[in-house]
């Protein structure tokens, strides 16, 4: 692949999260570079979405520092996340069961809006403007996703593979820098997660997203992650490229298994 | 080799080219093509489309394509792909659409054998199966693709973009003004306009070869039976490699003039279909049948009242809706009704599947349900069906406005003629036959006699009315003793339009009367049966009860009794019967994948059926061995009752 690796963009510095008595995430550091894939895979429990959750804003680490561009981070709440260019999905999928497919991820665009309400509401002037060109962008997600076909669906009604793509294409439909995805794979079939696995690369590759996913099938990860960072029970066991975690012994005893 | 020196045109415009060009001067700015981009109808106009043709085809000489050269073409129905074609028949060319499901290697045999150098696919998908070919294609020297998704790491120099050779195509028209021009002079309808692979399901796949002059005459043909206009629209949604696409959505489009439409996605073509609600419609019989099941479970689903009106009023289509559609006298009460239920009922109906502005709908490629096919017409959408194969560019035989029966597909098109072997073949004559299979002169000659007529290997026969009636491939017609034909597809299909009979399988063949085994279908029967309290544990218990075998042999009976209607296949009436013990099944070999019944291997397994079928016992025990999904073995075993059924007197004696 010819995309290039850029410099740092996110620096996680010795991040540590209690929920009262409870560690969560102790003295973790890692950090993630412009434009390359980045898993986050542990054991159940291992602090991992809680890690995303520190990323994006909606947890408060009590130690640490976080560097987004080598700025330090203040303590932030996810929607000012979004707007630095942070998006996410859920690993429980957070549509709006009710609404269309187009709506859902016309939802995502909320925050590039910039005409008022009232405009909107009477569909005039600007507003009408504003919404032709946020429409573009969001059927070229749909082109790009592959769901035409579920354009005008009740997301509600669409098979679970397909919802977890309409969420891809909500995160998608930010134009975000940085898209976490919470396990993009669990519960699919194999062909789903081919399908799955050739969108993120796809988002990677094309639009240059830097990409960290949490994600339990070890086949996937070691197939897409350029990086691949370990946590079990809150601490940071591994750090590397996948051929490096995979040889790292602590990760085999920890993850994989002493069977494996 | 079949003639067409007497093929005449007005104005001259006897190749495609010179009709799109033809177009772009008479009417530029009416709408030539559409697609879906973006959630967007998109338009071409004829203007538009011969600009492009224009760039495509002087870009094409650009990179070294010259008269003669096969112009591959794979992909799903894309405005630029039928463009292209018109482009490389600009040049003299023969564009080659292949079957764009098709894997790798499957695509490798055609493109070996067409020694194709240029090849234009659709997406990073179909280049991918290229690059993994292009090494035993030792012709292939361009690829061209239409969306660049997914492009941006190719950088072999053999790949273009569609637009990048648009590019080059401009700059060389500029350089060589005169050039395209003088290269659409010089096509001939006596060319060969368009190569399309028979599938090949015995053999390898041979390409067919038409000639402008072939195609023409045969969208003609079409054009002026079914009085199409220019402004109609048509939803091309069905594989380009096919002869009924490039019939309808290529040849007829040229020549009528009327307006293709692409759907967005293979996913979408039922959408599409609503948001264009084209005038001219072609859809295998699955398609209408998938149709209908998903409108009556919906209307399961209503409340009381529109269950009601939904009953009343399609009892009033399918006693007056034919006739209606035809033109025949109906009392002046049913027409009331038919009116007030057109507003009610129908229309709607027809708008929610996508049909209300249909003028023409065609189906073929199966024996299509005589229900299903009057359900269609009832509610005023006038289905019809028509004949034909590859080689005669699917036009033989097609039925005109009000002369429409399920039964049979027609009468000879404009310009064909039909005669019947002595075997039953049907064979054909007309302009619209192939020049020749490419590179195999054995098999023209194998398939085309010395007298010109192309063999079609159908098995049919004319009706009072001069409609041409399939009943079968000619290889499994066979004779009953007394020397009347037999037909065996043509009875099975018949017994499995009821809905009860899942398979099929007739045997008489040198015997004096002709005897059938039967499978019922369990979901039908099985629902019959509860519906009738009649307990049953599974497939061979539901089959062996009296009642089932009752219902079945009311069924075959029905079919003896419309058998005797017809004096050529009234000798076939069923005399006995027996409901197998096990439903046939391609992993024990008695079907093949594509569940066609495997005749002669049933015949040799279930010997002892057969015999005592004959011997006319009134029950067999039989135990056959069967294969699980999971590959176990097991034995079934069965005492089977065999059944007399009543025939009928033939109505008029075969001559």
């Amino acid at each position: 692949m010819s995309r290039q690796i850029g410099d740092v963009i996110l620096d996680l510095q010795s991040i540590s999260l209690r929920f009262g008595g409870v560690k969560a995430l102790t003295d973790i550091s890692f950090d993630i570079r412009e434009h390359e894939v980045r898993a986050i895979i542990g054991p159940n429990g291992a602090g991992k979405s809680s890690m995303l959750n520190v990323i994006n804003g909606v947890y408060h680490p009590q130690d640490g520092k976080i560097l987004y561009r080598g700025v330090e981070r203040k303590k932030m709440e996810p929607h000012m996340a979004a707007s630095t260019g942070i998006a996410r999905t859920f690993q429980n999928i957070a549509l709006f069961k009710g609404m269309s497919v187009l709506d859902n991820i016309m939802t995502g665009r909320t925050l590039k809006m910039k005409s008022n309400l009232l405009l909107q509401a009477l569909w005039f002037g600007p507003a009408q403007k504003e919404e032709l060109e946020h429409r573009r962008k969001v059927e070229e997600i749909i082109d790009f996703l592959e769901i035409q076909h579920i354009r005008k669906t009740p997301v509600g009604r669409l098979p679970y593979g397909l919802q977890k793509r309409v969420d891809l294409g909500r995160a998608l439909a930010m134009e975000p820098q940085i898209l976490l995805l919470d396990e993009p794979m669990a519960g699919m079939n194999v062909e789903e997660k081919q399908d799955m696995c050739r969108f993120i690369l796809d988002v990677n590759d094309q639009f240059g997203t830097t990409i960290v996913l949490i994600e339990h099938d070890m086949g996937v990860v070691m197939d897409i992650s350029d990086r691949v960072v370990v946590l079990d029970y809150g601490k940071k066991i591994g750090d590397g490229l996948p051929d490096e975690v995979r040889a790292n012994p602590e990760v085999i005893k920890a993850y994989l298994g002493a069977g494996h | 080799m079949p003639t067409q020196a007497n093929f005449s045109s007005l104005d001259g415009l006897h190749t495609f080219p010179r009709l799109l060009f033809h177009h772009a001067k008479t009417r530029p700015d009416a709408p030539a093509m559409r697609e879906k981009s973006l959630g967007i109808w998109q338009t071409w106009s004829w203007a538009d489309v011969a600009d492009r043709v224009r760039a495509l085809a002087c870009g094409l000489a650009a990179l070294g394509f010259k008269r003669g050269d096969n112009l591959a073409i794979i992909g799903d129905n894309r405005p630029h792909l039928y463009m292209m074609m018109t482009a490389a028949q600009c040049l003299g060319g023969v564009p080659v659409p292949l079957y764009q499901d098709a894997v790798a290697n499957e695509m490798l045999f055609v493109l070996q054998d067409a020694g194709v150098r240029f090849v234009v696919v659709e997406d990073q998908e179909q280049v991918d199966k290229m690059l993994e070919v292009k090494d035993q294609v030792t012709t292939l020297e361009q690829i061209v693709y239409d969306d660049p998704r997914g492009m941006r790491h190719y950088n072999q120099v053999f790949l273009h973009d569609i637009h990048e050779l648009m590019e080059m195509g401009r700059i060389h028209d500029r350089n060589h003004p005169d050039f395209l021009n003088t290269e659409v002079e010089k096509g001939h309808f006596d060319d060969v306009s368009v190569m399309l692979y028979t599938s090949g399901t015995t053999g390898k796949p041979k390409g067919v070869c038409q000639t402008h002059a072939a195609f023409i005459a045969a969208a003609q043909g079409g054009v002026q039976v079914d009085k199409m206009t220019a402004d109609g629209d048509i939803l091309s949604y069905l594989p380009m490699a096919w002869v009924g696409d490039h019939l309808f959505s290529f040849a007829q489009a040229m020549v009528a003039g009327f307006t293709i439409n692409c759907p967005e996605s293979a996913e979408t073509v039922m959408t599409d279909l609503r948001e264009i609600g084209p005038t001219y419609y072609f859809a295998p019989p699955r398609v209408f049948e998938s149709l209908l099941t998903s409108v009556m479970i919906r209307m399961e689903d209503a409340g009381q009242i529109k269950q009601k009106l939904f009953h009343h009023f399609m009892a009033v289509a399918k006693r007056c809706g034919g006739d209606i559609l035809d033109g025949k006298p109906v009392a002046a009460a049913d027409r009331f009704q038919y009116w007030l239920g057109n507003l009610l009922i129908y229309g709607p109906l027809r708008n929610v599947l996508g049909m209300s502005r249909i003028k023409v709908a065609y189906t073929a490629g199966a024996a299509i349900g005589p229900e299903l096919f009057a359900f269609y017409r009832s509610i005023g959408i006038n289905l019809k069906q028509l004949y034909g194969q590859t080689e005669t560019c699917a036009y033989v035989c097609l039925q005109p406005d009000g002369q429409v029966k399920s039964d049979t597909v027609g009468a000879p098109a404009p310009g064909v003629e039909i005669k019947i072997a002595d075997n039953g073949e049907v064979l054909v004559k007309g302009p619209m036959l192939l020049k020749e299979y490419y590179k195999r002169p054995d098999a023209t000659a194998e398939t085309i006699n010395p007298e010109g007529w192309f063999m079609t290997g159908d098995a049919g026969f004319i009706d009072e009315d001069g409609h041409l009636k399939i009943i079968d491939r000619a290889k499994d017609v066979g004779k009953l003793a007394n020397g009347a034909m037999f037909a065996p597809n043509y009875i099975e299909n018949k017994l499995k339009f009821f809905q009860h009979i899942k398979e099929a399988v007739c045997f008489g063949h040198d015997r004096a009367e002709v005897c059938a085994f039967i499978n019922i279908d369990v979901g039908a029967v099985g629902n019959w049966a509860e519906r009738r309290n009649i307990a049953y544990s599974g497939y061979a218990d539901l089959a062996g009860k009296a009642q089932v075998l009752e219902l079945i042999k009311t069924c075959i009976e029905e079919v003896n009794a419309s058998l005797a209607h017809d004096a050529m296949v009234a000798d076939s009436q069923i005399h006995r019967f027996l409901v197998l013990h096990k439903e046939l099944d391609p992993d024990d070999d008695e079907l093949t994948r594509t569940r066609k019944v495997r005749r002669n291997f049933i015949a040799e397994k279930y010997k002892v059926l057969i015999d005592a079928l004959y011997e006319g016992k009134t029950n067999q025990y039989i135990e056959t061995e069967v294969k699980f999904e999971d590959g176990r073995r097991g034995k079934v075993a069965a005492d089977l009752k065999i059944i007399d059924v009543k025939t009928f007197p033939v109505a008029r004696k075969a001559a």
